[in-house]
């Protein structure tokens, strides 16, 4: 129980995807300028995100590794990332038209999110996970709770800033700081408030 | 057809600067300008892999078929990644660490698909390959200033070198990161805007004087 209240802290605050580690800054400022459009693409990068550590961990634990292929793992992962993106927008239109219509902008951005692929690079990294969430070892279960936290740190983070940028957008900006300047100094703020979490 | 070199030059350094015109790449210039050299060393990682992908891209660009061109290009990118990633374990350990995780997602970084999907694929080789080397010096250049700003102000120092013991440490966290992107990019568009007014505004001293001119010999025809 202690073990999963980490990886939760760790994941979603402590080491908050977007302010902390920088992945996902894309679309953190990309698509947040209002609140319903932040929280689809937050909630589909979570999925895409625990779908591709369900699939990448076992692949580079049980076949990359064995084979010594380990250099290969970029290669692997982009196209297994391309490949889980491309089903779920198939999925989606087939099944779910109305979530796809929702949530089908978003999809394509997802491939080259560095979030998704960063987290895939996160969870074999052995040594970097096991200083981070303080566990013995790692396992599947841990690499998929992880992506699952990290996709919702990320969503908090997306929220958040487009709950600010609503309001920004209504007040008389300087030209030279209308748009990405500002959008930042915001994200520096968030920033702010997520050290405080890492004080703990 | 001739393609404007000097043009490519200083779209990719200036006019189009892929850090504080385009704002791409906004992952690796945010966490890594904490020191200068690791603003170096990821930019002229990137530079590299957009020489080489722009190239292939080039020379590739009448046989791979449009519908699939994303995933090609996302493989040759993977692989030059891949190439620059062992490369770098080799030859610079130390940076290698440095860079870390940032270093495989080179191939997620916008400004190497933007510009094989916007340059290269319809450009010849020569053209595209420099076409990735502007850009990336644009890129490289871009995330040394950054670094270097707070490299001295967060750490009192320059490239490693310690300079005084004056130190902010906001400048070296996560918020001073978001800070000083967003300095950067407002004084670029300060800047750029008033040369583009000064430009503006010499050319239109120009015409004036022509009409005085103009006007002058004008009067002293009328004088006569």
């Amino acid at each position: 129980m202690a073990q999963f209240l980490m990886i939760v802290v760790s994941a979603v605050f402590i080491n908050n995807f977007v302010v902390v580690q920088f992945l996902g800054i894309c679309p953190f400022l990309g698509v947040s300028k209002d609140f319903k459009s932040a929280l689809g693409m937050g909630l589909a990068v979570t999925f895409v995100m625990t779908l591709t550590c369900l699939i990448t961990y076992p692949i580079y634990t049980y076949i990359l590794v064995p084979l010594h292929v380990e250099f290969m793992e970029i290669i692997v992962f982009i196209f297994i990332i391309a490949a889980i993106v491309q089903m779920i927008e198939m999925a989606l239109k087939k099944y779910s038209p109305t979530l796809y219509n929702a949530m089908g902008i978003y999809l394509p951005l997802i491939t080259t999110n560095c979030a998704v692929l960063g987290v895939a690079e996160l969870v074999i990294d052995e040594a970097q996970m096991i200083s981070i969430l303080g566990i013995s070892s790692m396992n599947i279960g841990v690499a998929v709770l992880y992506g699952l936290f990290a996709g919702l740190g990320f969503t908090l983070a997306i929220v958040i800033m487009s709950g600010i940028r609503e309001k920004v957008n209504k007040l008389p900006i300087n030209k030279h700081l209308k748009g990405f300047p500002i959008a930042m100094i915001c994200a520096a703020f968030i920033a702010m408030a997520f050290y405080v979490f890492a004080l703990i | 057809m001739k393609t404007d070199y000097k043009k490519i030059a200083v779209d990719g350094l200036i006019t189009s600067n892929p850090t504080f015109k385009l704002v791409l790449g906004t992952c690796p210039t945010l966490a890594l300008t904490t020191m200068a050299m690791n603003g170096i060393g990821m930019g002229l990682a990137v530079t590299f892999v957009l020489i080489f992908s722009n190239i292939l891209i080039s020379l590739l660009r009448k046989v791979i078929p449009n519908q699939v061109r994303i995933p090609a290009f996302v493989l040759i990118i993977a692989t030059f990644v891949t190439i620059v990633r062992l490369l770098l374990d080799y030859a610079m350990p130390d940076l290698y660490d440095s860079l870390g995780l940032y270093l495989p997602l080179i191939v997620v970084n916008c400004i190497i698909l933007a510009r094989a999907e916007s340059f290269a694929s319809k450009h010849n080789v020569l053209a595209s390959a420099c076409d990735g080397l502007f850009t990336g010096l644009g890129f490289t250049v871009a995330l040394t200033l950054m670094g270097a700003f707070r490299e001295i102000l967060g750490s009192g120092a320059i490239f490693g070198v310690k300079l005084w013991d004056f130190q902010i440490a906001f400048f070296s966290s996560s918020s001073g990161a978001f800070f000083t992107y967003a300095i950067f990019i407002a004084m670029f568009s300060l800047i750029s805007g008033a040369v583009i007014d000064a430009k503006k505004r010499k050319a239109y001293g120009k015409i004036n004087e022509l009409k005085q001119e103009n006007a002058v010999v004008f009067d002293n025809g009328g004088n006569e």
